[in-house]
């Protein structure tokens, strides 16, 4: 199998209708298992009680809003080195979910921080640091959406969320010099977890739906992407024209 | 390319841009008139109570020359856009990132510096004195170029996009984020009597960080405004 001939969109297309449900029904059936683990198997905390639950969210949304970002500049960056279509149509299609886990992220934090914080909002390191993240999702999709001419959209955004990737970690750390509240990591891979296992299990399902629900959901924004730009003459699995022909070369 | 023919590149776009900054003074004035009303406001808004002028003082300052550096950003490449000089820049022999950087320090000759040369006086309106004044100034001059070189990337990628003015203040704020948490830390810290100098290193390591990054950044967004 040559795996170079999914670059084209025509050929991608087929292959990315395929495997939507797959990653879809992975996606729902770990949410499920995980969300119950999280919500009815792991023990309450003895510090936070019942309200710390919300990390079985708030946790793997913060982890996949970032690592979204990279895999977006990556692509952007794979697609400015190879000037391959795909690749931009990869990186527009991962930016709205990306940064609908960073404003999760915020949205669940702020639910955790008023009962254990007292305050909707504190201008913690993380937080902030995540907002900013979310400002830059903002950017490299508003930069897109004002420029016309598909071409340019594409590489000003990707040059855009290069620099973005450059500067997320001068952010972090600028903001974690500047002020923090937000506990420590709990889970890092030098020192091992210092959470029940239960509570890490759960958490890691839930990444790992979170992660499988974003590669269903961007490779069905990027069959849109496809066929918005290409003209593509259905939504049908098999449209007319084109992967007939592929299947066949 | 020999060493000799690479400085005279640079500083012929910087004596070119400079001479037709003053030929059109009142573009740099205006600059800075922003920059001290935008000042002047801050205590209107706030009360004259020195004690609280005092401790928001770093943050309003900082805050101004971003948003003054902000606003003259459109003038970076804008005009040659316009008038097709900036292509003839993309065909001369010379890398463009080098003619970029000439520019970019052009730039903030014209709208950074000025903040830097007004900012002791700024200072003093809100109660900064003695080793604050001067980590304020010191800052500033450490800054103010960052802030040029990261704003000319934003103004590389909008140029000639519509509604560019807003763009281009929300692709590059964020970006300025670290060197307004330095600027003005260096200033708080050295009010609280702990010195500024972690924070003024931080400020330097992010202008050589941005000297050898941005330029490149910048060329390859003129390189693709302009195709």
């Amino acid at each position: 199998m040559i795996w170079s001939k999914y670059s084209a969109p025509q050929a991608f297309y087929p292959l990315a209708g395929r495997l939507i449900p797959w990653f879809a029904a992975v996606a729902v059936i770990l949410m499920v298992v995980g969300l119950y683990m999280g919500f009815f198997v792991a023990p309450t905390d003895f510090q936070q009680g019942e309200s710390y639950r919300i990390i079985f969210v708030h946790v793997p949304a913060a982890w996949m809003s970032m690592f979204l970002y990279v895999v977006m500049a990556i692509w952007a960056g794979v697609g400015m080195g190879l000037n391959a279509r795909l690749s931009f149509m990869m990186a527009q299609a991962i930016a709205p979910t990306g940064a609908m886990f960073t404003f999760l992220a915020l949205l669940t934090g702020a639910m955790w921080g008023k009962p254990t914080w007292g305050a909707w909002w504190v201008w913690d390191a993380r937080l902030t640091s995540e907002l900013i993240l979310l400002f830059q999702y903002a950017g490299v999709m508003l930069l897109r959406t004002s420029i016309d001419d598909v071409r340019r959209a594409d590489r000003s955004s990707a040059v855009f969320a290069l620099v973005g990737v450059v500067n997320v970690p001068i952010i972090y750390y600028s903001v974690q010099w500047w002020n923090t509240l937000h506990q420590g990591a709990s889970v890092s891979m030098a020192t091992g977890s210092k959470m029940a296992a239960t509570m890490l299990m759960a958490m890691l399902i839930m990444t790992i739906a979170f992660w499988m629900y974003s590669i269903a959901v961007i490779l069905a924004r990027v069959r849109c992407v496809m066929v918005e730009r290409e003209s593509l003459p259905t939504w049908d699995e098999k449209p007319a024209a084109m992967p007939e022909a592929v299947e066949a070369r | 390319m020999s060493h000799s023919s690479m400085w005279d590149s640079i500083s012929g776009i910087i004596r070119r841009d400079l001479l037709l900054a003053m030929r059109r003074w009142s573009d740099a004035a205006m600059s800075v008139f922003f920059l001290v009303i935008v000042v002047s406001l801050f205590p209107l808004g706030v009360g004259p109570e020195p004690a609280v002028l005092r401790t928001i003082a770093p943050g309003v300052l900082w805050v101004a020359a971003l948003l003054t550096c902000l606003l003259s950003l459109s003038r970076v490449f804008t005009p040659d856009y316009l008038d097709g000089v900036l292509e003839q820049m993309v065909l001369v022999p010379q890398p463009l990132s080098l003619l970029v950087l000439g520019k970019v320090l052009a730039h903030w000759v014209i709208s950074g510096l000025p903040v830097v040369l007004l900012s002791p006086l700024l200072g003093l309106q809100f109660g900064l004195e003695g080793e604050a004044l001067g980590v304020l100034v010191l800052s500033l001059l450490l800054g103010t170029p960052t802030l040029s070189m990261i704003g000319a990337i934003g103004a590389a990628l909008v140029l000639g996009v519509r509604g560019s003015g807003l763009l281009v203040a929300l692709l590059v704020l964020p970006l300025y984020v670290p060197v307004l948490i330095f600027g003005a830390g260096a200033v708080t810290s050295s009010m609280a009597g702990i010195g500024g100098e972690a924070n003024l290193s931080l400020l330097g390591a992010c202008l050589v960080l941005s000297l050898f990054l941005a330029p490149w950044a910048t060329a390859a967004a003129l390189r693709i405004a302009l195709e």
